[in-house]
């Protein structure tokens, strides 16, 4: 993460290069030059809103107030004491924690158990197959829900599936109990092959001798598989765990398209909930709501750092 | 020239422990042939699975709205017809919408590769006083989550006169923190020995930027240039707090607010030919430059 891993030159023109003195201030405002385009997107965009969120959180900021700043109060923690006190707020957190409790390993374990197929030294295909398992991460999100809804939809093609062999099928997106799993399946599937794309890297970096020689010595797939490959994928899985966990935090579009949040509520997320409130107008409520997030990615980012630190 | 073209790998710094992306390495442990059998039937069915919503979306798009309200399960059509994108780009906009996303994207690409170009040299090239500070102003902008602050984001570009235009759509996306690492880590394999030999001959730093660096880097550029535009292309909650008429909807936001429009949703033909207008692009470049949109995902992971 720092300055001495990012040069790979000899030492001699590393030096060279590194004078300072006269040159050392110049060659700094050179730098920064060169990072202001970035920084002025930066300032305006990041810097400044993730501090005005913090400032709003704090505060009854509506909508019809940003003509009139000056009619604003600071009402402290009240938002915050508000949120926790609203069963809305805490139903959302629950399902933001069930977001993340079941899309997570789900996603993993899907990534997971492609990559390891792809890794077995199969040739046939396997360029067509991670095209195909990794299709869906580019893939639009607005455009999957609306095929989601028609799929899923009381007379959709997955309930065909089920009449054709004497089911019933449910309204699925209409159910509060089965609207969730729906909801978590595209989520699923719009981010398993990213975590498959990271798991075959980590796969890439296991040394083959390693397993020959157990292999030898009688060790079978799955005692391979649990003594030498996951304890060296540890990182990979670590960091994997990480991002999914980060994006179903803020997991926004699935919910938002499907069902909105409903039914009844049942998935709404705790960032459909920042939206949902500044669609009501209540700036500051929605900027405190949202704060909930940042802390809760920042400690996880925070434990991604403390636990991924290069050994280096 | 001479230098050796050095090779694309994602920013690995960027996360961590992050092991490299290598297309087509060594073909791991040699198994028996009999183990082959199975693992490509599951495989198979794996695939299947995943290209399901594929095959609903192209069947949809051409199925007549009579087709669909009389069998509205059915995996094929009754009868194919092209009138839903007939409908689509005469009746509902899509063409505005197209273009706006196009407009929308050509932006963001022109200031990620300006913008990156310039941060991620400075970063692997430069020493200089505050440097720690300026990377980590690029690790807060990859992880300060975006549903954290686009209440604040909407006033400032409020206050900015750029709500409902295509460059406040574009705005917040225009240097992207995992345009710069890519810049970044691709600079640090070029050799520190060609721009001190530029600079002995009394080239400037721009000149050696532009002169010597920017023709090196045309694969990094790639990158950025395609990463930025998936991202932008498929960007849906700002443009949809920021664009508030139909005549600066983006694709994503023009294709959500049309299947609101209708709440009982039976014209499912329309739906899913304009869910085909917005996902073919991307999808089209990602089988021709499938490379550089897996290296630039693993680089800093969910989108």
């Amino acid at each position: 993460m720092t300055a001495t891993t990012m040069s790979g030159s000899p030492p001699a023109v590393r030096s060279a290069s590194r004078a300072r003195g006269s040159g050392g201030l110049r060659r700094s405002i050179l730098a920064w030059v060169f990072l202001a385009p970035f920084l002025a997107v930066f300032v305006t965009f990041t810097a400044v809103p993730t501090v005005a969120a913090l400032g709003f959180s704090l505060t009854d900021l509506r909508g019809t107030d940003l003509r009139h700043p000056f009619a604003v109060d600071v009402v402290g923690l009240d938002n915050y004491a508000w949120l926790f006190s609203d069963g809305r707020f805490v139903r959302d957190l629950g399902n933001t924690a069930v977001f993340v409790a079941v899309g997570v390993p789900l996603t993993m374990l899907t990534g997971f158990a492609l990559a390891l197929a792809l890794n077995t030294g199969i040739r046939r295909l396997r360029g067509v197959y991670r095209t195909v398992f990794f299709a869906p991460v580019v893939t639009n999100v607005v455009a999957v829900a609306l095929i989601w809804q028609y799929a899923f939809n009381t007379n959709g093609t997955v309930n065909q599936v089920a009449a054709s062999i004497g089911f019933a099928g449910p309204n699925w997106l209409g159910d509060p109990g089965l609207a969730m799993p729906v909801v978590i399946l595209l989520g699923v599937w719009r981010n398993f092959g990213t975590a498959m794309v990271l798991f075959l890297a980590g796969l890439q970096a296991v040394p083959e001798d390693v397993h020959e020689a157990a292999a030898l010595d009688g060790a079978g797939w799955w005692r391979r598989l649990w003594h030498i490959t996951m304890p060296l994928l540890m990182p990979t899985i670590l960091l994997v765990s990480v991002l999914l966990t980060v994006f179903y935090l803020q997991v926004f579009d699935e919910p938002y398209l499907l069902t909105d949040g409903g039914p009844l509520g049942s998935t709404e997320s705790v960032a459909l909930y920042t939206y949902h409130q500044f669609g009501f107008g209540q700036f500051g409520l929605s900027s405190a709501a949202s704060l909930v997030i940042l802390v809760l990615v920042a400690v996880v980012s925070f434990a991604q750092f403390r636990l991924l630190r290069p050994r280096t | 020239m001479t230098v050796i073209a050095p090779t694309q790998v994602p920013p690995g710094d960027a996360r961590p422990g992050d092991a490299r992306v290598r297309q087509e390495a060594r073909p791991a442990t040699r198994r028996r042939r009999g183990a082959q059998a199975p693992l490509q039937a599951a495989l198979a069915v794996a695939a299947g699975f995943t290209l399901l919503p594929f095959v609903w979306v192209v069947s949809g798009s051409l199925r007549s709205l009579a087709d669909i309200r009389a069998a509205p399960g059915a995996w094929l059509p009754g009868e194919v017809t092209a009138d839903n994108f007939v409908r689509l780009f005469q009746a509902q906009g899509f063409g505005t919408f197209l273009m706006n996303s196009i407009v929308v994207a050509a932006l963001v690409v022109a200031g990620n590769v300006v913008a990156a170009s310039a941060a991620g040299y400075a970063l692997a090239k430069f020493d200089f006083a505050g440097k720690r500070l300026a990377f980590g102003a690029v690790m807060a902008a990859l992880m300060v989550p975006y549903t954290a602050t686009f209440v604040p984001q909407f006033v400032v570009t409020m206050n900015l006169g750029l709500v409902d235009t295509l460059a406040g759509i574009a705005a917040p996306s225009l240097a992207l923190p995992i345009s710069i690492f890519i810049v970044r880590q691709y600079a640090s394999a070029v050799p520190d020995e060609l721009l001190e030999a530029a600079r002995i001959d009394g080239a400037g730093e721009f000149r050696i930027f532009a002169r010597i660096f920017l023709p090196l880097a045309g694969p990094a550029l790639a990158t950025v240039t395609i990463m930025s535009f998936l991202t932008s292309w498929n960007n849906f909650i700002w443009p949809l707090v920021v664009a508030q008429s139909t005549s600066t909807y983006t694709l994503p936001v023009g294709l959500a607010a049309t299947s609101q429009a209708a709440p009982n949703v039976t014209d499912y033909g329309l739906m899913l030919a304009g869910a085909i207008v917005v996902m073919l692009p991307v999808l089209v470049l990602f089988l021709l430059l499938q490379r550089h949109f897996v290296q630039g995902i693993a680089a800093t992971g969910l989108r």
